[in-house]
């Protein structure tokens, strides 16, 4: 039962409030994209155990869909931000940057 | 015999006897007794049966680790089986029965399964039960379910109410000890918002037990200290009998407080499920000691040490006049001191120990009690009772020294930390090898989510087990400096013994048990180590060690020693079972709360809900929703109740009640590009006025919803979604909105509830319009797929002229709180027209005539559009909607897949549900091959026959065709492949 801040509302939500919403900053392929791509796109998940980047939705508060930063494995936040761009904030990655060293990049 | 003393006992009131009955058997015990204090005080020490040998049990344990004191407690709507006597309070009328037993608790059948226990090693089952084949179904498996299970169901609905409940604070502390007790007050001194619970009914745990002396004073008086200070303090909360059950995600804990176990019927809820957020976990959940593995531990009259203490000083009961303490530390003379004092008689000390030092020892051998270094017990003698022990060395094979006659024998194998709640959240454990247990690492804590430790262990929980030592360590985990000071005798080193004597033949490992619920003996964990089982969690599935209703509490350290030694591997490589929660079981009723009954879970009722329950309405859930099935008049069943409706709306007219469609509005500069992303077909040139259907797909390509969208406005539409649909839509809406097509002007409203929706359908329908007076309802004002405003016997309504049944229609749309009047007039001026309600029933006979889809019968989340003949609602000329991409997948073309058809029987009648046809063959699994299935069957009170609606290989291609289909029951019928319209072709009776 995570808690997560709500970057719109400034809720610290209760996992009850929220719906998952599976991984974040996936690129949409669409008609005529290449097999590999839509397949990527449809199926291919990274699940990573570490640093991982989330879709949810404040589904009992707000409405609004937001991302997360957390590690799967510590529960750890990093921070949550609006969910309209494409790649992570600069600040977040840098946190994750000073917190996990070792961290490959979201890519 | 165990019996109750003259004098003493800390925790029972003498002056308020409460009587209960065990096994119907008539017994008095005393107020703050346990009952499994007042079974002993009343010489009850049989108290059940194990498991798979139904051997004799009796208590060993004093609190929430008991394997074996289990029974039936209660009756009728308060019955509830497979209790802890231990941690069970007794009450005046309390009434109980053994378990595990056929016919009596002292003459059992099953124990002849404990003759036979050479033949019921561990992996018994997966040996035995393989062959032959048959054998399975009709011979082991209703032999395995007869003797499976203890205790007995409860056949009642639960008499009780419980309630859960929300909290938050900065420091949740469980265990309600010292440790506990004193973090609470360094952290209530510092101001934090703390909780503090204690599963008990008392505060305290041990200390006073053990007589401990704390800053000069008797832990008692210190503990009656500490309580009253932290009473006094506004930002502490506390809470006795609440049992902290599991710990979750960022502080997220579960406790189940047992609010009335011990006084029901008194109008209070039995028990409260809190659900707490806290910032910070302190458990100081004690420790729990193990028993030692000898010959014949498990006969009844064996305890663990500390618990024949704490029975001889809470509640002044002596399990037995002769008592045997066998050892490998300094604690269990505490026991045999206490007894002593007590007046009664310990013949011998056995300790495992060479050499044996210290104050207690000393203080033991003074009250001339004989201490006998480097001893074991050989074999206890006795079947349903203890009457003597034999002796032997420890470091032999087992050959006997002496024997002593006794009646009962307390053992101490040394302590565990309760390391459960720090296990939950993924707390990792160092192997003491000092102490022999495994104890938290500090340094690698369960983690909140800023990083930092979730939880912090505090006192016996953290490993230290002198009261000095957990107050030192209680403060620290608080943040505090300053720690009282408790003295008490300096202790010796424990030595770790986990098979008594060390050498013991075979025959005397048969007889050693380790879990006493689930009868898995040492040499059990060591057979299944021969056989191959490395893993500790292996072994424990293998050998059910651990896996009975107390989890392993007493059972896991032991066992896993034995497995690590017969590996040759350290401990700490072998590793712990996973400690999940709850710590100790939480009953159902607390986990559904008030969720029961009519409050099960929300019901949405349309505004005329009221009507139909006044017209005798059945009502069928679609999600949430109540909706009429159908109305049936005083003798009709629900299936002529469905023909007549469905009749009457073909032939005069018809109302439903159709307000439960989802209505969401879709508004902006934007809107239309936006519909024709989410729709298969086109929205954005939909005239304004007009109405038109439309299909929404996933990126998979698969139908997903459907429904009528009207042109309101330049720049709104309203869609129109399945009543089950119409959340999970919007939320779709939102989520390509917010997330992919953020920059696009759109805007969303889920109206749905705003509006009462009713149709009047049928060839009447018009007439009953006019009759109420108003707008112009004819076919040139508001043709088919058009929609008008205007005002209708005095409602503000919005008609759309749309049909779903085939006939003449109106869906007439009005504010919610109208709904209810309108329909009431729509009744009243159909009256003369034959005008009937219809539900849903008639409704899915009404579209199946007309070969209309139904979203979750035609689709399940496979089916293309192109699948159902739909192909028609799907754009050619837009370059992208969701799920063209997932449908240009060659698969989705294959004129391989099941298609939309008809499907009818030869002779009329109608194709049972879930029928499906065969094709020669078998598949990969060797399971027939299937060309087809039924989707929608009904008997056609319009046509008077069956018809039926299925997905068939090839689809329509092969209309004319009879296939073979095969009914749930195996039998076959002859069915014929047509057309999936069966009533007006053309549309004609709709469009007039």
């Amino acid at each position: 039962m995570l808690i997560l801040e709500c970057p719109y509302c400034g809720v610290k939500a209760e996992e009850t409030e929220l719906a998952p919403g599976g991984e974040a900053h996936l690129k949409r392929f669409g008609p005529g994209s290449p097999d590999e791509d839509f397949e990527a796109y449809m199926f291919a998940r990274k699940n990573p155990k570490g640093v991982h980047f989330e879709r949810w939705r404040h589904a009992y508060g707000c409405g609004k869909w937001f991302l997360a930063a957390r590690c799967t494995a510590t529960l750890e936040v990093f921070g949550t931000y609006p969910a309209q761009t494409t790649e992570p904030p600069a600040d977040i990655v840098a946190k994750i940057m000073a917190k996990r060293p070792d961290w490959k990049g979201y890519k | 015999m165990s019996t109750r003393l003259a004098k003493g006992g800390r925790l029972i009131d003498r002056a308020a006897p409460q009587d209960f009955t065990f096994n119907g058997k008539r017994l008095r015990g005393f107020k703050g007794d346990t009952l499994a204090a007042a079974l002993l005080a009343n010489d009850q020490m049989l108290v059940g049966r194990s498991f798979k040998y139904h051997r004799p049990r009796g208590i060993v344990a004093s609190g929430a680790e008991e394997p074996n004191a289990l029974v039936n407690m209660g009756e009728g709507g308060r019955f509830e089986p497979n209790q802890r006597t231990t941690t069970t309070e007794l009450f005046d009328g309390l009434t109980c029965t053994s378990q595990n037993h056929f016919p009596s608790l002292e003459f059992d059948i099953g124990v002849l399964n404990n003759y036979a226990a050479r033949f019921l090693p561990a992996g018994f089952y997966y040996k035995t039960f393989i062959h032959p084949r048959a054998a399975w179904k009709h011979v082991f498996e209703p032999i395995i379910r007869q003797s499976a299970g203890l205790g007995k169901v409860p056949k009642d609905r639960d008499a009780d109410r419980y309630e859960q409940a929300y909290a938050f604070c900065d420091l949740l502390i469980t265990g309600g000890g010292i440790a506990g007790l004193q973090a609470a007050l360094t952290a209530g001194k510092a101001g934090k918002r703390v909780w503090l619970m204690e599963q008990t009914a008392h505060w305290g745990g041990r200390a006073p037990v053990d007589g401990v002396e704390i800053d000069g004073t008797p832990a008692e008086a210190w503990v009656k200290n500490a309580v009253q200070a932290l009473e006094a303090m506004e930002n502490v909360t506390m809470r006795l009998r609440c049992m902290a059950a599991g710990s979750y995600d960022h502080g997220y804990v579960l406790a189940d407080e047992k609010v009335a176990d011990h006084t029901p019927g008194d109008g209070r809820p039995r028990h409260r499920l809190w659900r707490i957020r806290a910032g910070q976990i302190i458990a100081a959940t004690g420790a729990i000691e193990r028993p030692l593995s000898f010959a014949g531990n498990d006969i009844p009259g064996v305890m663990l040490a500390a618990a024949m203490r704490d029975y001889l000083v809470n509640w002044a009961v002596a399990p037995g006049d002769r008592t045997v303490v066998v050892t490998n530390n300094d604690d269990a003379y505490r026991t045999a001191i206490a007894l002593k004092e007590a007046g009664l008689e310990v013949p011998v000390i056995l300790d495992a120990r060479a050499t044996v030092t210290g104050d207690l020892p000393a203080k033991a051998r003074a009250l001339g009690i004989r201490v006998e270094a480097g001893k074991a017990i050989a074999k206890v003698k006795g079947g349903k009772r203890v009457t003597s022990v034999a002796i032997c060395a420890q470091a032999g094979q087992g050959a006997v020294l002496e024997e002593i006659a006794c009646d009962a024998v307390a053992m101490s194998g040394g302590w565990s930390p309760v390391v459960h709640l720090w296990s939950h959240c993924g707390g990792k454990l160092n192997w003491d090898a000092a102490q022999a247990h495994f104890a938290p690492d500090p340094a690698r804590p369960p983690l909140n989510h800023d990083g930092s430790a979730l939880v912090v262990t505090a006192g016996a929980a953290s490993g230290v087990l002198l009261a000095g030592d957990v107050l030192a360590n209680a403060t620290a985990a608080a943040g505090g400096d300053v720690a009282p000071v408790a003295s008490g005798p300096v202790e010796a080193a424990m030595e770790p013994v986990w098979v008594m004597p060390q050498g013991a033949t075979i025959d005397l490992r048969m007889k050693m048990w380790l879990d006493y619920q689930n009868d898995v003996k040492v040499s059990d964990v060591q057979l299944a180590a021969r056989e191959g089982y490395s893993s500790v969690e292996h072994t424990k599935r293998y050998t059910t060690l651990g896996m009975a209703t107390d989890q392993g509490k007493l059972s896991n350290i032991n066992g896993l020693a034995v497995l690590a030694d017969s590996l040759s591997s350290p401990i700490p490589q072998v590793g712990t079972t996973t400690f999940r929660p709850p710590y100790t079981p939480v009953t159902f009723g607390a986990l559904a709360g008030e969720a029961r009954g009519d409050i099960f879970q929300p019901l949405r009722q349309t505004p005329i809900h009221a009507w139909h329950e006044a017209h005798n309405a059945y009502f069928e859930p679609v999600g949430l929703w109540r909706r009429p099935y159908c109305y049936p008049r005083p003798g009709e069943t629900h299936e002529q109740a469905v023909h007549r409706e469905v009749v009457n709306t073909r032939t005069n007219v018809g109302l439903l009640d159709a307000s439960t469609l989802g209505k969401i509005i879709v508004k902006g500069p934007d809107a239309g590009k936006f519909l024709d992303m989410l729709y298969t077909n086109v929205m954005s040139n939909l005239g304004i006025g007009k109405c038109r259907y439309g299909l929404m797909c996933s990126e998979q390509g698969f139908l997903s919803d459907d429904g009528v969208v009207a042109r309101i406005d330049e720049d709104t539409w309203l869609c129109h979604t399945t009543s089950g649909g119409a959340d999970r839509i919007h939320a779709w809406m939102e989520d390509w909105l917010q997330c992919e097509w953020w920059d696009w002007q759109v805007y969303t409203a889920n109206v749905t509830e705003q509006f009462a929706q009713i149709a009047v359908v049928g060839p009447n329908a018009r007439k009953v319009l006019e009759k109420l007076g108003g707008m112009d309802v004819s076919k040139e004002a508001l043709p088919f797929m058009q929609w008008a405003d205007g005002e209708m016997g005095g409602f503000r309504v919005r008609a759309y002229r749309i049909s779903f049944s085939g006939e003449l229609s109106y869906e007439i749309a009005v504010p919610a709180s109208e709904g209810r009047a309108f329909w009431d007039a729509l009744v009243t001026a159909g009256a003369e027209f034959g005008m009937m309600p219809y539900g849903t029933e008639g409704l899915h006979v009404l579209r199946a005539e007309k070969g209309f889809i139904m979203i979750g019968d035609e689709t399940d989340g496979t089916v293309i559009p192109q699948d159902l003949n739909l192909g028609w609602a799907i754009s050619k000329k837009k370059a992208d909607y969701l799920g063209k991409r997932g449908q240009e997948r060659p698969f989705l073309a294959s004129p391989d897949r099941w298609k939309l058809v008809g499907l009818e029987t030869l002779d009329g009648s109608v194709i049972p549900d879930g029928s499906i046809a065969p094709a020669p063959g078998t598949n990969a699994n060797g399971q027939r091959n299937t060309q087809g299935r039924v989707t929608s069957t009904y008997y056609s009170p319009t046509l008077k026959r069956g018809i039926a609606m299925g997905l068939v290989k090839g689809g329509l291609s092969r209309v004319g065709e009879t296939i073979e289909m095969t009914r749930l029951d195996g039998s076959t019928l002859q069915v014929k492949i047509v057309d999936p319209v069966f009533y007006d072709k053309e549309g004609e009776k709709q469009n007039v």
